[in-house]
Order: structure tokens, then C-alpha cells, then sequence
């Protein structure tokens, strides 16, 4: 098994190329909206290992929003960031990336801060690398290669049950599977379809992992009497903030809005790339990083499958401390429209979303942290528009599928690769074609 | 019971009524012309309320506006500013339009009206009983009509006994209103699929779904908006939304020739099972059965009235597999009748099911909580009508056009008509289905990565599915606009002459 992981590359801007910056991500794509997928900058397509990618230009338009509480509107230089999901290692994504597209790496990463003609760019951007507080991958293991052939092997069934369709409604449901196994062995025999083997998961992986989902415990574990004490006046003091705390959910520009529209539904998934500033205080912040540490904890051992909570329309998800502590990104992949989106967030696992983004600077007021907040539909809609940001190029490897259609795919596959089938197993599997 | 919450006296007839009686209707699109004839007109016309009347009147008149409407009669500018973005940005916004499918022939460049040159300030609505439109008409449209707009479109409507042009019952399945609060405050609320809708969601100024209140223009109190109802949420502001609601119209040409033809080919010349295919692409058959099994139990807001039950009485949790009722099928599309939790999980299930643990099959929990998503019908038809076995004979020359002014109501439209359209209706991917969109109203443009839309699949329970493919596009959008139906006060302030 191999596993999914992530870059971003994040760095300031020279204010005077800006123009020249914006310039050459408009280039990157056909419309706005719509990438090329083999732009002479990034030829994005020309990566076997690359899920999705974004670069954009973080534009926060909400760093204002702390003089709510009387502090200082602060100043923060614009910063080009260049994200994606692979598989494998990040690193090893990036030194392909600068092995292939060497001048477009240049051309890119001369608009920012420090980068200049002597510039080692794997170095430079390894250097400039962002972690994750919080990641999630919608299914571990399901690399690039594996979607393209579970999307063949779908195909080709499909095309199967389109031609043998009078033979093979008069079989029951195993009859149907073990007679469409016949069907494509012989595509496989005959090379027409690949199905390769799982990879070995990689051993320093599985060693992190295992360390990771024994250790986190075994640390809160340690500290618990630690962490119990103080919980109490954590607890009184964050309910507290909750009640003062205000709230900021006017509505979104119309020029924003209009531009972030342009952009958006073009495939069937969409970006989604938003920024805020935490809460003052060490509350907020203490709260946000126990908050994201927990979220990526169940991302990377329990919602392995397709599932995030609830929700079964994100590809992947991450949460981004930028440059310091005070500052979060939120980027996501999803499928449908931004609307339908942020319903399911608040039907779905709005205690989830109250849990994270109440620490965030004018979110609608929460409850315990876990309850109210975006059970005001209105006020949560506009809080997120109003901190979207514009992603100016945004890639995605297989346009045109879905989560649903890629977990279809999986479970076909499973299917298919299971030389025994139950009754009741085989009649859903054959629901799936 | 206690008095009724909603002063009726307030509200547009419209929300509250379909005026079935009332067989003659006619929508009439208008620009303004002059503000000042316009604001005198308004003020001068009889727009009908929703009380009751004993005996019911003959003849209802209903008046909505565009944003471009509101600002040719002189609303003020942050007034304005505070209405819907959707209401402002309005139909044809070249975003929007990709979201609503209205792109290839659907695309606004291609409508009789509602695009740039043709949008329209002012719908309104004539419903009259039989041998009372002309009078209506002639009544509401003298000389101080002429002064103050321009005809767009005239739209006629038909009257096809209950039957949409395609031969299909229509209108059988409505939200009920919860027009005296029963229910919005239920600790039970979502838990199991209801008919029986908050308020709010139709009409603004109410509690909706989420407990909440809808935006919509609230300022404080001048001399201009002192008839204006208080805010129930901000009892020191004017609100100028309360009893109002937004008004969708589409005009929708529906080609029933080629619908018949193309069902009647693709199950090879079968009479009865072109029924089938056709009952199938609706999810109901042509009387209004529907083809999902019917509730042994009752449903929120669905009768007491036996015809009622029987044809809406049901939802799909008894048909898991789409084997009866096509997951793809108009009426499952539409309205999905589905619980905030697939299962209805209570107590640590319900929790289990929060965090990701509920049933785990590939459909479940796939789609959102049909209660966020519900519409308010008032459309009527247009041209005349055409039963199924003409419509197999080629179109003769000047084939008059058929098919339906569609128009609902609905408080929020992104959550609701938009959500609908976008998230269930074009979409390819409803239903985890791929390559096929509303039977009925689907566009068949292709997709990026989904080159093929055009098809729809028919579900079988323990065997593999039938594919129909290649079928046309049966409906083509002819026009259509936003329009703001206000309270009968709010319309007030809008006809009042600016200080």
C-alpha cells in the first residue's frame, strides 16, 4: 500500500511582481477555472503520483477582522502558495517537479522572496515547505495508478454489461459476477487491462504510523492529570470568550463572490481554499492545535475509507498554521457546488466544523465549542465566503470522477479480485454497475 | 385553536393558494416605462390577498419584481443592496448559468425573454375563473398601466385538467406549510421525512428549517417605512422582507412529440411498455401513481384526504435498491424524501452515525436532508395539450409550441431552487448514478471528464441494469428571472412616491 501525503510550498511575494506572478498563473490555465493539464509551466498530467494541486496567491481579505478586538490591523506580506496530494513522499513529488519543469519552477518561485538565478530550487522550496496541523486523504492507499485502472476495469464492465445484457440478466447475482470475471480475465490475459499488485507499504511508514497512533494516546495518557487539572478553568474561560467573543458573518464582497464564482463548477469537485485568524489568546490557540491534532489522529487512523465523518465528498482536506501561530488555511477537494458543500459541513458534522473554525476570528457563536456556530446556516455561509480565497490554477487528475465514483471503482475492484462471493455480496456488488 | 400567527391580510394570495379553480391565467412581463406612472399604478391596483373569501373570488392578481424592477422604481440603494445576492445577481449571471444548466440551447442568448435585452422589471400574475381573464385584463391594464410600462411577453397559460403537457398528473406532491408553527421547535425535527415545512422557508420573516431567520432587508424606521411589519428577530427594525418571498419563473418548452417518439422507440414499439419507460423517467405512472411502494405509515403534512395518500404517501426507504422507483427518476430526483439520518439512528447509534459509523453500504447518507431543499409550485402550462398516441405522429407544419411556466416559491434561492436544480436535478452524479441527468429536464451537454449525460438507468434488484442512452434533450429553457413577490405592505413602500 502506498500512502498519500502532501506538499505546500508557501512564500512571500515580491510586492513588484505581483502583476508578473498573477500573470503566469492566468497563462497556466485555458479559462479561469480550467487548467491545462500540460501547461508549459507545470505540465501537471506528466505526473503518474500527483492527485490534485493548487497554486494560489493567499489573499486574506479578513486581516482586518482582529480590530473587533481592538487590536492593530496587522500587515502581512502576499504569499504564493504552491499545494497538492500525491503519492509517496512530497519531497520526492517536489524533486520531480523541479527535475521536469525546471524553468517553470524558476519562473514561478523568481516572483517570490529570496529566490533568485543561483537559487537551488529543491533546496529553496524543501526549505519552504508548510506542515500540516491536520490532513485527510478520502482513502489511504488509493493512489493515482490504481484510480486509472479502477476506472478502466469499471469501464470495461460496463461495456461487458452492455453487450451481454440479455445473457447475463437470466443469472443470478454470483452467476453474474463469476461470468463478468470471465469476461475480463481475458482483457487482463490480452493486456487490454492492468491490474497491478498492491505495493509494499514502505517500512519507515508503517513504523511512524504504528508510533503515531500508539504514541498520541500514550502521551494524553501521561499528561492526563496535567491536562484534567487545568481542563476545568479551560473550560470556564473558553465559555467565557464564547459569550464575547463577536462575531463577524457580513456579507461577502459581490466582486469576491462574482470571482470566486467564475471559478467554480467547471468539473465535478471543486477547490476550496479559505484563511482567517485565530481568536487572540492562548485559549484559542491552545484549543486550535489540540483540535487539529485530534482531527488528523482520526484522519490517519480511523477515516481512512472514504468516509470523514459523515461526509463522503472530500478528496483530501488539510488545516495550515501560515508563517507563525496566528493564521490558519483551510484547503479542501469536493465534489458538487460550494453550496451543497457547506450544507452537508452543517448537516452533516456541524459539530465538527464548530469544534475547528469557532476558534477562527467572527465565526457564529458556539456553544461548548460543539454546538450553535454553524447551526446558524446564514451567518457560517458568509463566514466561509467571506474568507475564501481565489485559487488561481487548480488541478485535479481525473476530472470527471467523483469520491462516490472512485469508492464504486474500489469496491468494484475488491469485488472483482474476491475469488468467493456471498449471495447477499453479490447482489450488491452487481448494484454497483 | 389560537389566532393565526401569519396576518393573511399581508401575504400575496399566491403562497398561500394554487387558485385550481381559477382555470384562466396569463403572466405578463413588463419594463417600467415611468417610475412615477408605475409607483401610481401599483399603488392603484388590487393585488389579492391570502384570506380566505366567502364566496372565493373570481379573479386574483399578483405582482413580483426583479432586482433591475426594484431599482427602476427607485428603492434606495443600500435597501436594494440588502436583498439576496442571488436576487440581485439574477438568472443569466454567466456563472450562474453553468451552475443551472443553462448553457448550450438552454443558454439565455437563445431565450424569448429574461435575457439581457428582454429582462423584465415587473411579473404580473392574472388568474381568473372561466370567462373572467379579459375582464381582469381589461381592468388592471387602462390607460395608467399604458403610462407606466412597456410590455415584455404576454405568457398564456392552459388549462390541461391536472396534466402536464407530456401527459403526466402534476402538482401532486407540494410542501405543506406550517403556517401555525406545529412544528418548526420539535426536538424531533428531521428525524423522519415530513411534508409539513417550516414557514420560513416560503416566506421570509419567519422561522425556517434551521430554526433561523432568512436574510433579507431590514433598516430602521423612516417616514417612508412606517407601515412596514417589525423584524420578529429585530423587533427595532423595519422588515421589509416579512410576508414576502422570492418568486422563481422559467419558461419551459417541453417537446412532447420527441419524448413520445424516443420512449415509444427505445422499447421497441411496445405500447405498454413505452408506459413503463415513461413511468420510469417520472417515477410515477401517467395517473400519478407512484412507482415506490406506499407508507404503511403516516407521513407529517400527507393527507387525511385517501387520493392524496395514495399517490403521495410514500418515500423511497422502501426501495433501497431503486428496483421499483429508478434512482435517476424525476420524482426521486426532486424530492428524495429523505431524514436529516438515513435509518433513523437515536441515542448512541445517532452518535455513532455523527461520527462516520452509520450504515456503511455504498448508497447510504449519499444525499442531503430533503428539508433544506423543498420548492413551492405555482406553475401552469402552456399550449395545448397532446396525449401520448398523437404525439407518436410527425409534428404537423406550425406545430404550436408546449410546455410549462414554471415558477416556485422559496425563501432562500441557493438553498432551495438552486440546491434542487444544481445539486439534484442536472446533476450527473446524483445518486452516485453517472452519465445521465434528469430524464425529463436534463440537459445532455456534455460534462468535463462525463462526455456522455444522455443516459438513464433503470435499477433491478439481483440483476444488472438496463440502460436506455442517447436520450434527447426534452425540455429547452425559453426564458426566466428572479423575481422579489413582497407583502402587501412591502409593496406599499415600494410604490411609495420617494420624499
Amino acid at each position: 500500500m502506498t500512502p498519500q501525503s502532501g506538499f505546500f510550498v508557501l512564500a512571500p511575494i515580491v510586492p513588484a511582481r505581483e502583476a508578473e506572478l498573477r500573470r503566469l498563473l492566468a497563462s497556466m490555465n485555458e479559462a479561469p477555472g480550467r487548467v491545462k493539464a500540460n501547461n508549459d509551466i507545470i505540465p501537471f498530467a506528466q505526473f503518474d503520483r500527483l492527485h490534485m494541486a493548487r497554486l494560489l496567491i493567499l489573499d486574506d481579505k479578513t486581516v482586518g477582522d482582529n480590530q473587533a478586538y481592538g487590536l492593530p490591523r496587522p500587515s502581512y506580506p502576499l504569499y504564493l502558495g504552491f499545494l497538492g496530494d500525491v503519492d509517496g513522499e512530497g519531497d520526492r513529488f517536489l524533486e520531480e517537479v523541479a527535475a521536469r519543469a525546471p524553468a517553470g519552477v524558476r519562473a514561478l518561485f523568481s516572483c517570490c522572496e529570496g529566490f533568485d538565478a543561483q537559487t537551488d530550487p529543491v533546496a529553496w522550496m524543501k526549505a519552504h515547505a508548510s506542515r500540516s496541523s491536520a490532513s485527510y486523504v478520502n482513502w489511504r492507499g488509493r493512489t493515482v495508478r490504481r484510480i486509472r485502472e479502477g476506472a478502466a476495469l469499471h469501464d470495461a464492465l460496463e461495456a461487458y454489461v452492455e453487450r451481454a445484457a440479455p445473457e447475463l440478466r437470466r443469472l443470478p447475482p454470483l452467476g453474474v459476477h463469476a461470468r463478468l470475471r470471465e469476461l475480463v480475465e481475458g482483457d487482463l490475459a490480452a493486456g487490454k487491462l492492468t491490474l497491478s499488485p498492491e505495493e509494499p507499504t514502505p517500512l519507515g511508514w508503517r513504523i511512524r504510523n504504528l508510533l503515531h497512533l500508539v504514541g498520541v494516546p500514550l502521551v494524553l495518557l501521561l499528561l492526563s492529570p496535567l491536562l484534567l487539572a487545568i481542563a476545568i478553568v479551560f473550560a470556564v474561560r473558553l465559555r467565557r470568550l464564547e459569550r464575547s467573543d463577536p462575531e463577524l458573518c457580513s456579507r461577502q464582497d459581490p466582486a469576491l463572490g462574482a470571482e470566486l464564482a467564475l471559478i467554480e463548477d467547471h468539473d465535478v469537485s471543486n477547490q476550496f481554499s479559505a484563511m482567517g485568524s485565530l481568536k487572540p489568546g492562548l485559549v484559542r490557540l491552545w484549543t486550535t492545535r489540540l483540535v487539529l491534532m485530534a482531527i488528523d489522529y482520526a484522519a490517519r487512523h480511523v477515516y481512512t475509507r472514504g468516509r470523514l465523518a459523515r461526509v463522503r465528498t472530500i478528496h483530501f482536506a488539510r488545516w495550515v498554521f501560515i508563517a507563525g501561530s496566528r493564521r490558519v488555511m483551510f484547503a479542501s477537494n469536493y465534489d458538487a457546488s460550494l453550496e451543497s458543500y457547506m450544507d452537508d459541513f452543517i448537516n452533516k458534522v456541524g459539530f465538527g466544523l464548530n469544534v475547528v473554525f469557532s476558534n477562527g476570528i467572527g465565526y457564529p457563536r458556539a456553544r461548548w465549542l460543539i454546538l450553535d456556530g454553524c447551526r446558524d446556516e446564514r451567518k457560517f455561509k458568509e463566514y466561509l465566503r467571506r474568507h475564501q480565497m481565489p485559487t488561481q490554477v487548480w488541478y485535479k487528475a481525473y476530472p470527471g470522477l467523483t469520491a462516490a465514483d472512485l469508492e464504486r471503482h474500489v469496491r468494484i475492484r475488491e469485488g472483482f479480485e474476491s475469488a468467493s462471493m456471498s449471495e447477499r455480496g453479490a447482489r450488491d456488488w452487481v448494484a454497483l454497475l | 385553536m389560537s389566532a393565526p400567527r401569519v396576518d393573511y391580510a399581508d401575504v400575496q394570495g399566491l403562497v398561500r393558494f394554487g387558485y385550481r379553480s381559477m382555470k384562466e391565467a396569463s403572466y405578463v412581463l413588463v419594463r417600467v416605462k415611468s417610475a412615477a406612472a408605475a409607483r401610481s399604478w401599483l399603488r392603484s391596483v388590487r393585488v389579492t390577498s391570502a384570506v380566505t373569501q366567502e364566496p372565493p373570488p373570481q379573479t386574483a392578481l399578483h405582482v413580483a419584481f426583479t432586482a433591475a424592477g426594484l431599482d427602476a422604481l427607485g428603492i434606495p440603494a443600500p435597501v436594494r443592496a440588502a436583498f439576496s445576492a442571488e436576487f440581485l445577481g439574477g438568472m443569466t449571471d454567466p456563472s450562474r448559468t453553468r451552475r443551472l444548466g443553462d448553457v448550450g440551447s438552454n443558454a439565455p442568448e437563445h431565450w424569448e425573454w429574461g435575457g439581457a435585452a428582454t429582462l423584465p422589471h415587473l411579473l404580473v400574475m392574472l388568474f381568473a375563473e372561466p370567462g373572467h381573464l379579459a375582464g381582469l385584463m381589461q381592468s388592471a391594464t387602462g390607460p395608467a398601466w399604458d403610462a407606466a410600462f412597456e410590455t415584455v411577453t404576454c405568457l398564456n397559460t392552459a388549462d390541461l385538467d391536472g396534466v402536464e403537457p407530456f401527459g403526466f398528473a402534476d402538482g401532486i406532491s407540494q410542501p405543506a406549510l406550517d403556517w401555525n408553527d406545529e412544528r418548526t421547535r420539535s426536538k424531533d425535527r428531521g428525524a423522519d421525512y415530513s411534508n409539513l415545512t417550516a414557514l420560513g422557508e416560503f416566506l421570509l420573516g419567519y422561522r425556517n428549517e434551521y430554526d433561523k431567520y432568512t436574510d433579507r432587508p431590514l433598516f430602521d424606521a423612516d417616514a417612508r417605512s412606517a407601515d412596514l411589519p417589525a423584524a420578529e428577530d429585530a423587533p427595532e427594525k423595519k422588515d421589509l422582507g416579512r410576508n414576502g418571498t422570492y418568486l422563481v419563473m422559467r419558461q419551459l418548452r417541453q417537446e412532447v412529440r420527441s419524448f413520445w417518439q424516443f420512449v415509444h422507440r427505445a422499447s421497441g414499439s411496445h405500447p405498454a411498455q413505452a408506459e413503463q419507460l415513461a413511468a420510469a423517467f417520472v417515477g410515477r405512472t401517467r395517473d400519478g401513481v407512484p412507482l415506490a411502494p406506499i407508507a404503511d405509515h403516516g407521513i407529517e403534512g400527507i393527507g387525511p384526504d385517501p387520493d392524496e395518500i395514495r399517490l403521495n404517501r410514500f418515500t423511497f426507504d422502501g426501495d433501497p435498491m431503486g428496483a421499483r422507483c429508478p434512482f435517476g427518476a424525476h420524482v426521486r430526483r426532486a424530492n428524495p424524501r429523505n431524514a436529516d439520518y438515513p435509518g433513523r439512528p437515536t441515542g448512541l447509534r445517532r452518535l455513532l452515525a455523527d461520527l462516520g459509523f452509520g450504515p456503511e453500504g455504498f448508497r447510504d447518507d449519499l444525499l442531503s436532508s430533503v428539508r433544506f431543499h423543498r420548492i413551492l409550485r405555482r406553475g401552469r402550462e402552456y399550449g395545448p395539450s397532446l396525449p401520448p398516441a398523437d404525439a407518436l405522429a410527425p409534428a404537423p407544419p406550425g406545430d404550436p409550441e408546449r410546455g410549462l411556466h414554471f415558477i416556485c416559491l422559496n425563501a432562500n434561492i441557493s438553498r432551495q431552487f438552486e440546491f434542487l436544480q444544481n445539486a439534484w436535478m442536472i446533476n450527473t452524479k446524483f445518486s452516485a448514478l453517472t452519465g445521465e441527468s434528469d430524464p425529463l429536464t436534463g440537459t445532455r451537454e456534455p460534462r468535463l471528464g462525463c462526455p456522455v449525460t444522455d443516459s438513464f438507468t433503470v435499477q433491478h434488484d439481483g440483476s444488472v441494469r438496463t440502460h436506455v442512452s442517447a436520450l434527447p434533450q426534452f425540455v429547452t429553457v425559453r426564458g426566466g428571472a428572479y423575481f422579489f413577490l413582497p407583502g402587501l405592505r412591502a409593496l406599499r413602500y415600494i410604490a411609495t412616491e420617494p420624499a
